[in-house]
């Protein structure tokens, strides 16, 4: 039989494993420190005409590199675009005339919003809305517009 | 005729509610009973110490075992199908969210289960078939406060912690095979994981779900044990049953809290 002693410490020895181990999956596995916190974030807004497949927490890059998280995604009723919202790591600062694009990463990838950063002096500040946007590039769009380009280079020929 | 029929649907309700209704509430009330007496489980926690040891530290070899290759058999499946797709990179959010979602909890408490619940049965079978349940009654000594109450919370905290070490032994495991013996970019590997492994969403719906099943696996081990008929034939049937039926707890239960947590029911 084992002494009390023994017992409670292969128990405290159990117990650090467990928690060590749900450490490990929150912190390695779910990157729960490094994603973005509200703390250090400032919001701006952009608004899109179409956004595609973007979801809630994509990524926000610029130069490839991720610099905030899309934080709120919502409908327009008076001007009938999407507007998203960009929360973007205050280390990151954009001059005033930044533009966003959706993109996706590959070819079937998810998609993300790139900051493309702009020429203007002063920078983007909590609350600013971006002016220069970029849809998302919806695939049927795309192939109506070969469609009809090419119906128009036949009727064009005769 | 018709009284024969009459008599085969009377024994068929006698039999359903002899053997399911009546012991689901006789569960239900010595669940309530435990929780009650649980006080002195928490007050003289060495009691339940030394329970925690027999349900999670002996359970730990098997545990990590297998959560290490079922981690390493993920990422050799994991990766033949990506690859396909071009998209082996992707290897480390497949093995994680299989993982830390559905196989870390539920593959964890089959396991608890068939090594810790059977071993809990056949101790307080054995000990209502030897009389020391009864001796512990005469001496004034609440054998539920002192016997039950102490398995049943240290398998309830056992379960949760050995559901997160077989996750994370799995994560290392496609580590070991997509990253060591494959060759999936490491970098990769991590970052794709990272972003799409949600804290809220994904760990902590994991745990919540890994103490649903410690609950119900513990609940039905002490039950199992302490309604076992006092014989040897009747301890390794209410073995057999706590296997059993806790692994179909466990199967059922996974498919509700699955449907609650991730469909947004």
């Amino acid at each position: 039989m084992m002494t009390r002693k023994e017992l409670d410490l292969w128990v405290g020895l159990f117990a650090v494993l467990g928690i060590g181990a749900m450490l490990f999956l929150s912190l390695k596995v779910a990157n729960l420190l490094s994603s973005f916190s509200s703390a250090d974030v400032y919001p701006i807004k952009a608004k899109f005409e179409n956004i595609g497949g973007l979801k809630v927490r994509a990524a926000v890059k610029s130069a490839g590199v991720v610099v905030g998280r899309v934080g709120e995604i919502r409908f327009d009723n008076e001007s009938f675009e999407a507007v998203v919202a960009l929360n973007i790591d205050s280390r990151f600062q954009f001059p005033k005339d930044s533009s966003a694009k959706i993109l996706t990463s590959g070819l079937l990838g998810e998609q993300y919003v790139g900051i493309t950063a702009g020429g203007d002096s002063v920078n983007l500040k909590a609350g600013d809305t971006l002016k220069l946007t970029q849809s998302a590039v919806v695939l049927e769009n795309l192939i109506g517009q070969f469609l009809y380009n090419k119906a128009a280079e036949g009727d064009g020929k005769k | 005729m018709s009284g024969r029929v009459v008599e085969l649907i009377r024994e068929l309700g006698a039999r359903i509610v002899n053997s399911w209704v009546w012991r689901l509430g006789f569960a239900c009330r010595f669940l309530w009973i435990t929780l009650k007496e649980s006080g002195p489980s928490f007050r003289r926690f060495h009691l339940t110490i030394r329970e925690i040891y027999f349900a999670g530290v002996l359970s730990l070899v098997i545990i990590l075992v297998s959560g290490l290759f079922v981690g390493m058999v993920l990422g050799l499946q994991g990766y033949d199908t990506l690859v396909r797709y071009g998209s082996s990179e992707a290897l480390g959010v497949l093995v994680s969210l299989s993982l830390v979602r559905e196989l870390g909890p539920v593959v964890a408490g089959l396991l608890f289960a068939s090594r810790a619940g059977s071993a809990i049965t056949a101790e307080i079978g054995l000990m209502k078939a030897t009389e020391q349940l009864s001796a512990m009654e005469m001496m004034a000594v609440d054998p539920i406060a002192r016997v039950v109450a102490p398995r049943f919370w240290g398998g309830v905290i056992s379960m949760p912690l050995l559901a997160a070490l077989f996750s994370a032994m799995g994560v290392f495991g496609g580590y070991l095979v997509g990253v060591r013996l494959i060759g999936v970019d490491e970098g990769s590997f991590w970052s794709q994981m990272q972003s799409a492994v949600d804290f809220r969403e994904d760990i902590l719906n994991g745990v919540i779900k890994s103490a649903v099943f410690g609950v119900a696996v513990t609940w039905i081990a002490v039950f199992e044990g302490y309604d076992a008929p006092p014989t040897a034939e009747g301890v390794s049937g209410a073995t057999t049953r706590t296997v059993v039926e806790s692994s179909l707890a466990i199967l059922a239960l996974d498919f509700v809290l699955t449907a609650l947590m991730f469909r947004g029911l």
